[in-house]
């Protein structure tokens, strides 16, 4: 119920996004769409889990930092509540009949904090700067997703930022050029990487110009206080194009580390938003049902099998493979594990991508019972298992409570059920990286979240070349069919036969689709609950008055 | 003494030195490395942020270069995990407030673990040596990671009375409850040191001569147990304010204060190489300074201690 009264008050803030919204100045007393009575105070804030690494749109490399990229800036195109693509700082764009060209038209009424119009040459700087091998962008490599002409070039130094193909055709007119079409793009410029940012100001402060006091941006807030590992603010942008329909007036993101205490202070009333602690969800909404949120979160949780050559002998038979996979019953890790409306995955991508159908595959539709009949039956004809070889397997993972009782879960089914023996190995984050890497793992624990919202960003991983594919998966004819797709007039089937070559091989087995669970304050209204990318603008977000 | 003093500092200069070249071995020895993430970066990409960052260069120029730009310039290098900083901003703004909270800490500490040592002593096999003695078990076995979610639980969501976190410039309000979980458990060693050292010296025989002289017992107390009394305290004291000074990554966890414990421990797991040289050294020279203190105060409490 309580998502149902969100999902409204969303779809009310798309109207006032669409610019269907009455104009009026500042101190709304209703809110203009919905007529909602808003309270006086229009601030929003929320915990985040640590400190950005960086708020400079061109090095952005964490989702919380991110956050505050969408709201301090604003880029090309924007997100509605659903993830659907909307107008931004370009008003549309045309895309050239070969795919490969796509001209955006700038709104003439974007300007920067400081009153200086946004242009396309804003635009080019920043993507040039975000390519420059002196900048050292992480993110190069989201540009190199991209697809922009000459990129590959710029970031190995071969080719001068300049020739990367980006230009203003004039003030207003953004061309953009690809080495190959790319029906998403215009996903992509919805990424922080991509957002305009100050020259004028860049020169000036350097590495600096993202302290408070430098900073100017261009988006529906500015840059008001920052004290690392403590707090940000934002405050409204008058400069704003569209500030008269900016309701939240103040954004505060708390750095709270530790969840459990960030939990103790929401219910205390300090803030507006925080995540809730794993486990916690189904006592949380039925205590405070009207806060107690839970949305589909664009990753998939799953564990590698190594079938390279370094993996054990066992795994190199796809019938063990397919014997774990069955084995595994992903109801109960979902609901009594996680119990956070998490979902159960028997194919990679996850099912609220857009364009996106799980394929209807069999074994999704069995019963546990069935599956661990059939998993039983694989093992013996394999030879293992309780009548034949025993095997044992190491399950690795990195520290984290959750990933330990998944991992228990797992092994004690593929105990019961195949009789193979497991042993757990957690290990800190930076060694486990590295240990899973170079392959020296039997079965390793995975989380993969899409880049930008459509099937691609699953699947891409599972190529010979990616470099997440740490099973040592090689197929040709999985390869071919991902290449296909990137020209594909409609792709999905293509990515229903991906699906389907992995769940014949079982290089992977997906175990579950994440879901993102908070408690929100119920007064805070317009959060993008559809939105599967948690792509929220605090725009589209407006407090109303309690009773 | 000044002949002393100078001994000491040459001696913590290659101490020093000695820290420094033996974190950097193993902070290179770890796996992985600062920009080691999920998503393996591209090579070219790879390449061009481990040259923006010096890390392409051989292991020892890598560090004769730090060093150098340690000792000469002062400078501790860019962060590697935070873009738009450098280790000495880290610092900057952390250390401070992880001072003032370390510092009240201990300040709490050392004036109610001293006083409830010493009562128990006076008063031995007293209800109030039990009762002090109570407490100070109490506090001891009731660790930090516990305390600081119990008093945000008692303070902020029962009563109301005081923030659960934050620091907004190092407010008294916000500093109540880190200085309370950060001097709880000092408190309750510097109490047990202190009794167990007072009840030895109330049994001395130079005690026993002022009684004998029928000097008042609070005389006796002030004027003769008390500075012996404090001799194994101060020894315990001068680790400990280097502890609560550098930081407990507890309090900086629980409360959000913004202090250096937390870029301490969340630079080694990110392998953010520079903030954790610069961290390291700024403790190491720390502990260094204070043990100096803390035998320099010894000779003046106890006239017997030559250097």
């Amino acid at each position: 119920m309580t998502l149902k009264t969100h999902l409204l008050a969303g779809t009310a803030a798309l109207f006032a996004l669409s610019g269907a919204a009455h104009a009026e100045s500042h101190a709304m007393t209703e809110h203009p769409e919905t007529g909602e009575k808003l309270a006086a105070d229009q601030s929003f804030t929320y915990r985040v889990l640590d400190e950005f690494p960086s708020i400079d749109p061109n090095l952005i490399e964490d989702v919380e930092g991110s956050h505050i990229g969408r709201n301090l800036f604003e880029g090309l195109m924007n997100q509605d509540d659903k993830g659907d693509v909307v107008p931004g700082v370009a008003t549309g764009y045309e895309v050239s009949e070969d795919g490969l060209t796509y001209t955006f038209t700038l709104r003439d009424d974007a300007k920067w904090s400081n009153g200086e119009p946004v242009t396309a040459n804003d635009f080019v700087y920043s993507w040039q700067r975000a390519a420059d091998p002196a900048t050292a962008s992480e993110y190069q490599w989201y540009m190199g997703l991209m697809k922009i002409a000459n990129i590959d070039e710029v970031i190995s130094g071969d080719k001068e930022p300049t020739e990367l193909g980006v230009k203003a055709v004039d003030d207003h007119t953004l061309e953009v050029t690809l080495s190959q079409p790319l029906p998403y793009f215009p996903q992509m410029v919805t990424h922080t990487t991509t957002f305009p940012v100050p020259r004028a100001t860049i020169e000036e402060h350097g590495d600096a110009w993202t302290q408070p006091g430098n900073m100017v941006s261009n988006g529906a807030y500015v840059l008001e206080d920052r004290v690392p590992q403590e707090y940000i603010t934002l405050k409204k942008n008058p400069e704003y194009w569209d500030a008269e329909n900016v309701i939240i007036e103040e954004v505060t993101a708390l750095v709270i580390n530790d969840e459990n205490q960030a939990l103790t202070r929401y219910l205390a009333g300090e803030f507006d938003q925080t995540d809730v602690p794993a486990g916690q969800f189904p006592r949380l909404s039925e205590e405070y049902p009207e806060q107690a949120v839970s949305v589909p979160n664009l990753c998939s949780y799953y564990y590698n099998l190594n079938v390279s050559d370094s993996g054990p002998e066992a795994l190199a038979d796809p019938k063990v493979r397919e014997a774990l996979y069955l084995a595994i019953d992903r109801d109960v890790i979902t609901n009594n594990v996680l119990g956070g409306g998490q979902k159960p995955a028997y194919t990679l991508t996850h099912w609220a991508t857009a364009g996106f159908e799980v394929p209807s595959i069999e074994v999704a539709q069995m019963s546990q019972q069935e599956r661990n009949e059939r998993a039983k039956e694989l093992m013996s004809e394999a030879g293992y298992g309780t009548d034949g070889e025993p095997l044992e397997l190491d399950i690795l993972y990195n520290t984290s409570e959750s990933h330990k009782q998944v991992a228990t879960a797992v092994s004690q089914m593929w105990k019961q059920t195949l009789g193979v023996d497991t042993t757990m190995a957690n290990m800190e984050w930076q060694t486990f990286l590295e240990e899973r890497h170079n392959k020296n793992y039997e079965v390793a624990r995975a989380g993969w979240c899409a880049d930008y919202n459509e099937a691609s960003s699953f699947l891409d991983i599972m190529q010979t070349e990616s470099s997440y594919n740490d099973s040592g998966f090689s197929s040709e004819e999985y390869d071919q069919l991902m290449a296909e797709a990137t020209t594909a007039e409609d792709p999905l089937p293509l990515y229903t036969e991906a699906e389907t070559i992995l769940t014949t091989e079982f290089p992977i087995l997906p175990i579950y689709h994440y879901a993102t669970v908070f408690m929100m304050d119920e007064n805070i209204k317009g959060y993008p609950l559809e939105n599967a990318q948690d792509n929220w603008y605090a725009k589209d977000l407006y407090r109303v008055a309690g009773e | 003494m000044l002949n002393y003093v100078l001994r000491r500092v040459a001696i913590a200069i290659p101490t020093i030195l000695l820290l420094v070249v033996i974190s950097f071995v193993l902070m290179y020895a770890a796996p992985g490395g600062p920009f080691n993430s999920d998503r393996p970066l591209p090579a070219q990409v790879m390449a061009n942020i481990e040259a923006r960052y010096g890390l392409d260069q051989p292991y020892w120029k890598q560090m004769t270069t730090y060093i150098w730009n340690v000792v000469v310039h002062f400078d501790f290098g860019p962060s590697f995990q935070y873009r738009d900083r450098t280790v000495n901003d880290v610092i900057a703004q952390g250390f401070p407030v992880t001072l003032t909270y370390g510092f009240w800490s201990f300040i709490v500490a050392l004036v109610v673990g001293v006083a409830l040592g010493a009562a128990a002593a006076i008063r031995h096999n007293s209800w109030l040596d039990y009762l002090a003695v109570g407490i100070s078990i109490g506090a001891q076995v009731l660790p930090n990671f516990v305390m600081a979610p119990i008093l945000v639980l008692v303070f902020t969501l029962w009563l109301g009375w005081l923030p659960g976190g934050g620091w907004q410039g190092g407010q008294i309000e916000y500093l109540i409850l880190p200085v309370i979980a950060l001097s709880t458990s000092y408190m309750a060693s510097i109490a047990r040191i202190t009794r167990s050292s007072m009840l030895e010296v109330l049994n001395a025989g130079f005690i026993r001569t002022a009684r004998a002289k029928g000097l008042p017992t609070s005389r006796i107390i002030w004027k003769h147990a008390m500075k012996p009394t404090m001799l194994p305290v101060l020894s315990y004291l001068g680790p400990a304010f280097v502890g609560m000074i550098t930081g407990s990554v507890i309090i900086d966890v629980f409360f959000s204060t913004g202090g250096i414990g937390q870029f301490f421990v969340n630079s080694a797991f990110n392998r953010d190489y520079s903030v954790i040289m610069g961290i390291t050294i700024l403790v190491g020279v720390l502990t260094v300074t204070f043990n100096l203190v803390v035998d320099l105060l010894y000779a003046w409490i106890d006239p017997k201690i030559r250097y």
